[in-house]
């Protein structure tokens, strides 16, 4: 198992445990990440590369199992095209030049490089640590990459498993909850997808593709969005650069936040709608990680004046002047199942009786799909196109360390809170310390902190003050904090806007900070740095 | 074990030494830290290592009691940190057992334990723990140390600062007094050896004959070896009398990267102290019956688990361990052959419970010693999950004369179901106490008369320890074999035989042998965690003398702890109790 980039102990516990059974059973793990984290722990062997420097020890790997003659040439020649380019791209990435890059050693690379190309079954399991940079997306590439090297996907045991921080950001990208995709990922800007429901809906749908959150942002900046329904995201506290945003979000003509807490967000907003909660509050399915789509429903009537998701919905297209017909949770899964190939043979009897399907379910026949890619492996190939090599090269962290800002920040999440904290931050846990930065020992010590101490933390884009906890479990130059806690500490004034073009994301993970120590002067004014911004 | 949470508290130099001493020391399976940190950027560790070196933690915990005098939050710190162990669960630990002290001490000196077990209660050990507290020592009352011949049984616990550890009497090399009372007797068999050689001279064994025993098997190959010790129709003498032939033989048909000998040396049933004489005095004899079985078996790794209590024996053990093998009698290549085999001692630290073979395996382990469920047994499923044969040490010993007399000569001595000989631990009102060979089918009565007379009239005899039964003076004629004892609701236990004279009070006797397995429990298993709590708390509030309704209350308790405890301290925590009273000793007459 090869843990790269997450802390899965503590953002994902639950799945963990899975992982645990499988060390249990005896099998190796591997970890990839700038700290030693509390996963890292747990690790046979933790390589604590550089904050931004997966893609070169990603290449570095596929170069080693290509000069070792440990690819999978037969699966290589069978299921994948655009091979010879991959392997042109990687013959840079020598072992030396990935540990220079990188700061792990070589031969730890190359023990890697080995382990995994010669198991008999291994995973790639990542999440934020891959996907938060500005060049995620060449991240993840370059991971399967590896995978596609060495025959490590589609079939049992081994694959490329991106975990999901709730247990339906699955469902809803399945269901359509994506800029340029309709339910069951169809295009919005394909004339035949989108006629299906043209023809279902009886009326025309806008073609064009939508905006990520980023580019919402950027279009409120240009003045091109103007209105904004907001259901379920706290974009005022998780946002980066996170001043900016909030300014964004005041500006705006019309804020509708429709949510079960009223977030930092919602008291920005015009209108808010409470909303219940989906896995307490109300009927309907869930898609996880591993694309089951199981039943939730209702143990409870939700509180006051909150409604269900769907009944605010339709409400509102009453108001808006369409009839909508029945709408009941089971009616509107009967419409997507029509809708949606991927779904079609997944009826309400079906979900209950078998504990959940994955998908493509395309018949009520079908037993569902334990396999995502296991085409892989036909003769055939289901006639599909090979899956093709992308090569990728490392650009290391869009904001260079540099005399002004000399360390490195990056940020995670830890075990007992989540996100921006409205869910997490209403319920006591032992365990929690409040917002502070890690810094590592060494840092401490050349910077004269002492543990506890409160400092100054500054990036281009902003300064909070925050106290410092030092943490041996950081290479020097590397600092650590989250952003659950942003009534304590704005961490968002802090981080990165810049995203990549193809996900949206933005690098969270990888901002330039420096640290000063607080003047006696701003000691006796501190309120003027800490204070959160205004709400309107 | 990850994601430890350590407190502020660190070690002192003194104990970071003699810890990383210990942890760094070459051992047969493994050593060295559980973390390894190659560069800032590189560790090496995880759940695999941690667990493959928590082995590490028994002798490291030794090594801070001995460093502080008790088991400090700050050793314990650094222990957790080498072994990668949450400092929660290595405190569980250190907790389990009598000998570490999880409280700062009052007292700076040395710790003396002295026995109030059945003998030592009969020679007065309260009023000697009295006398030590009025003296100003840290004196605290202790289950049996085996030193019931010597009664009043003390065992000093001293800091690495202060000496080292003793129990009982030092012995005078220049004394007169035989060490056995049988001293030069042709027929002994397993004490034959025993003063007659210097035990800590690897020749002086070879001139008592030493290594010719493992000289025969090498010849009889291991299939030979298996077919004599099944021939010679040895059965355990732990107290189970399991036949060792079928034992070594369900080891040597298993098929494993790495088996494993454990010999029981954790002798700690109340009234046993027999197989100290053999650790003492005949230190090589047992290697060599460990080597011979790691032969028959396929083992090349054992593993002495010497009870804490025994600090000669422990000490007499290493040199002989180290002394075979620099001779070549241990180590690869023995004897010159392609045989490898090693032996590590591992010290326990006072838990009667770890003298049941799977709660000796967890110790051994690292973990608290509790009892394992079984099936699966050892011979499949033992040391760290590898097929083990565990025996007792002196069931090994009857090995070597297997081997050199061959086993038609061995099954010709004893009866038919009982073959061979059998030490016995006599003590209590007798003249010489003290431990006794003789061949199995011979009576109890013969065995009294070896050691008489009688201190006055005697009453009773508790025949096979704490856990066994009393015998009354008209059934002196009991026969001395498996078969007998059992037919007649007997058991040889252990080999205990203790005398207890008309003057005894049988309610005290009794009721300290309740509170013995109330604080023996393991506590895994409620009937024996409430059933011997239960027991005690009826002796206490009767006097040692429970009605009939009472009576009948430990009864029903008795049949509980039988049904649903899982080892054996469960089955026979009453046994005494009831046989007390079946035998009109306490309670109500019926």
């Amino acid at each position: 198992m090869l843990l790269w980039g997450s802390n899965a102990r503590e953002a994902h516990p639950i799945y963990f445990h899975h992982l645990l059974k499988g060390i249990e059973a005896g099998a190796k793990l591997f970890c990839v990440d700038p700290r030693r984290s509390s996963s890292a722990t747990f690790a046979d062997v933790w390589l604590g590369i550089d904050v931004g420097t997966d893609i070169a020890l990603a290449n570095a790997l596929g170069r080693e199992i290509i000069h070792a003659g440990l690819a999978d040439r037969a699966f290589i020649e069978h299921s994948t095209s655009n091979y010879e380019a991959y392997a042109a791209a990687v013959e840079p990435y020598t072992l030396e030049r990935a540990a220079e890059i990188t700061g792990v050693p070589a031969p730890a690379i190359a023990e890697l490089a080995h382990a995994y190309a010669t198991a008999e079954k291994a995973q790639i399991l990542w999440t934020l640590g891959i996907t938060e940079h500005h060049n995620g997306v060449d991240n993840v590439l370059s991971l399967c990459n590896l995978a596609l090297l060495t025959g490590h996907v589609g079939r049992w045991g081994s694959g490329l498993v991106p975990l999901r921080g709730q247990n339906n950001v699955q469902g809803g990208g399945d269901m359509g909850a994506l800029p340029d995709k309709l339910p069951g990922f169809q295009r919005v800007d394909d004339p035949r997808d989108r006629g299906r429901f043209e023809a279902a809906w009886g009326t025309p749908l806008n073609p064009s593709v939508g905006l990520n959150l980023t580019e919402m942002f950027e279009a409120m900046e240009a003045g091109t969005l103007r209105a904004v329904y907001c259901i379920g995201e706290n974009p005022a506290d998780s946002e980066p650069d996170i001043d900016h945003a909030r300014q964004l979000l005041r500006g705006l003509d019309l804020l509708v936040v429709q949510d079960i807490f009223l977030t930092r967000t919602a008291e920005l907003a015009d209108v808010v709608l409470p909303a219940s909660v989906a896995w307490a509050e109300s009927e309907g399915t869930v898609t996880s990680s591993e694309r089951r789509v199981q039943r939730v429903r209702a143990a409870v009537p939700p509180p006051g004046q909150a409604r269900d998701d769907i009944e605010i919905l339709v409400d509102l297209a009453t108001r808006l002047g369409q009839t909508w017909p029945n709408t009941t949770p089971e009616a509107l899964w009967d419409e997507l199942r029509g809708l949606s190939p991927l779904h079609a043979g997944m009826s309400w009897d079906r979900l209950d009786a078998e504990q959940g399907l994955q998908w493509p379910c395309p018949s009520l026949e079908h037993p569902g799909s334990p396999f995502l890619h296991d085409w892989l492996w036909a003769d055939d190939l289901d006639d599909r196109d090979p899956a093709p090599f992308m090569p990728c090269e490392h650009a290391g962290p869009a904001e260079a360390l540099s005399e002004r800002f000399p360390l490195r920040m990056t940020t995670g999440r830890v075990l007992d809170s989540y996100n921006t904290g409205v869910q997490s931050d209403g319920y006591e846990s032992p365990l929690r310390s409040g917002n502070a930065l890690d810094v590592s020992p060494a840092d401490a010590e050349c910077l004269g902190l002492l543990d506890g101490e409160r400092v100054l933390v500054s990036s281009p884009r902003g300064q909070v003050e925050m106290p410092i906890r030092v943490q041996p479990n950081l290479p020097e130059g590397l600092t650590f904090t989250t952003y659950h806690f942003s009534d304590l500490v704005d961490i968002n004034r802090l981080t990165n806007d810049t995203h990549d073009p193809k996900s949206g994301t933005s690098e969270f993970k990888a901002a330039a900070i420096r640290i000063d120590k607080l003047t006696n002067d701003m000691l006796t004014n501190d309120a003027a740095v800490v204070e959160p911004a205004s709400h309107a | 074990m990850p994601e430890l949470h350590l407190t502020d508290d660190s070690a002192n130099d003194a104990e970071r030494v003699a810890i990383d001493a210990v942890i760094d020391a070459p051992h047969l399976d493994g050593s060295g830290s559980a973390l390894h940190f190659e560069t800032e950027r590189l560790a090496r560790g995880g759940m695999a290592k941690a667990a493959g070196l928590r082995h590490l933690l028994l002798p490291s915990l030794h090594a801070l009691q001995r460093a502080s005098g008790w088991i400090s939050p700050g050793g314990l710190n650094h222990i957790a940190e080498r072994l990668q162990i949450p400092p929660a669960e290595a405190y569980g630990v250190a907790s389990f057992y009598e000998l570490f002290r999880v409280e700062a001490p009052e007292h700076d000196g040395p710790a003396f334990h002295v026995c109030i077990d059945a003998a030592c209660q009969l020679a007065g050990a309260n009023e000697q723990i009295e006398q030590l507290r009025r003296d100003g020592a840290n004196a605290h009352a202790s289950p049996c140390l085996g030193q019931c011949e010597q009664a009043v049984g003390v065992f000093v616990q001293r800091r690495s600062v202060d000496g080292v550890d003793t129990a009982g009497s030092t012995p005078d090399p220049d004394a007169a007094e035989p060490v056995i009372p049988q001293q030069y007797d042709p027929a002994l068999r397993l004490l034959r050896r025993v003063d007659r050689h210097d035990p800590a001279s690897l020749q002086g064994y070879v001139g008592v004959g030493g290594f010719k025993a493992l000289a025969a098997a090498l010849r009889m190959g291991p299939v030979g070896v298996l077919d004599a010790v099944t021939v010679s129709g040895l059965k355990g003498r732990g107290g189970a009398a399991f036949p060792t032939g079928a034992k070594w033989r369900a080891v040597a048909s298993e098929v494993a990267d790495q088996k494993y000998v454990v010999v029981n040396a954790d002798e700690s049933e109340v009234g046993t102290f027999k197989d100290r004489y053999l650790l003492e005095y005949d230190p090589f004899a047992l290697i060599e019956a460990c080597v011979i079985a790691g032969f028959a078996v396929g083992a090349s790794k054992g593993y002495l688990y010497i009870r804490g209590e025994y600090p000669l024996a422990a000490h007499r053990m290493q040199n002989a361990i180290e002394a075979s093998r620099n001779a070549g009698f241990l180590g690869p290549r023995i004897a010159r052959s392609s045989l490898e085999f090693d032996l590590e001692i591992r010290q326990g630290a006072g838990a009667y419970i770890c003298g049941e073979e799977t709660a000796l395996l967890e110790s051994i382990e690292g973990f608290r010693g509790e009892p394992r469920q079984k099936p699966p047994f050892p011979t499949t499923h033992g040391l760290f999950g590898k097929p083990t044969v565990i025996n007792n040490v002196e069931t090994l010993l009857n090995v070597l004369d297997i081997m050199t007399s061959g086993a038609e000569a061995y099954a010709a001595l004893g009866t038919a179901d009982s073959t061979g000989t059998k030490l016995y631990c006599v003590s209590g009102n007798i003249a010489r106490p003290g431990v006794y060979e003789i061949e199995f089918g011979r009576t109890l009565r013969e065995v009294l008369e070896l050691a008489g007379p009688f201190d006055g009239e005697p009453a009773a005899v508790l025949l096979g320890g704490g856990a066994g039964t009393f015998v009354l003076p008209d059934e002196f004629d009991l026969m001395l074999s498996f078969e007998a004892t059992r037919a007649s609701g007997h058991s040889l236990g252990s080999g205990v035989i203790m005398v207890f004279n008309s003057a005894t009070d049988f309610g005290a006797i009794v009721t300290r042998l309740a509170r013995f397995f109330r604080d023996e429990s393991c506590g895994q298993c409620v009937p024996c965690r409430i059933g011997t709590v239960r027991q005690h708390e009826i002796l206490v509030r009767s006097g040692g003398q429970p009605s009939s309704h009472e009576v009948q209350l430990i009864d029903e308790m008795d049949k509980a702890m039988k049904d649903a405890s899982i080892c054996g301290l469960g089955h026979t925590a009453a046994t005494a109790v009831q046989s007390a009273i079946a035998k009109g000793l306490i309670g109500a007459p019926a």
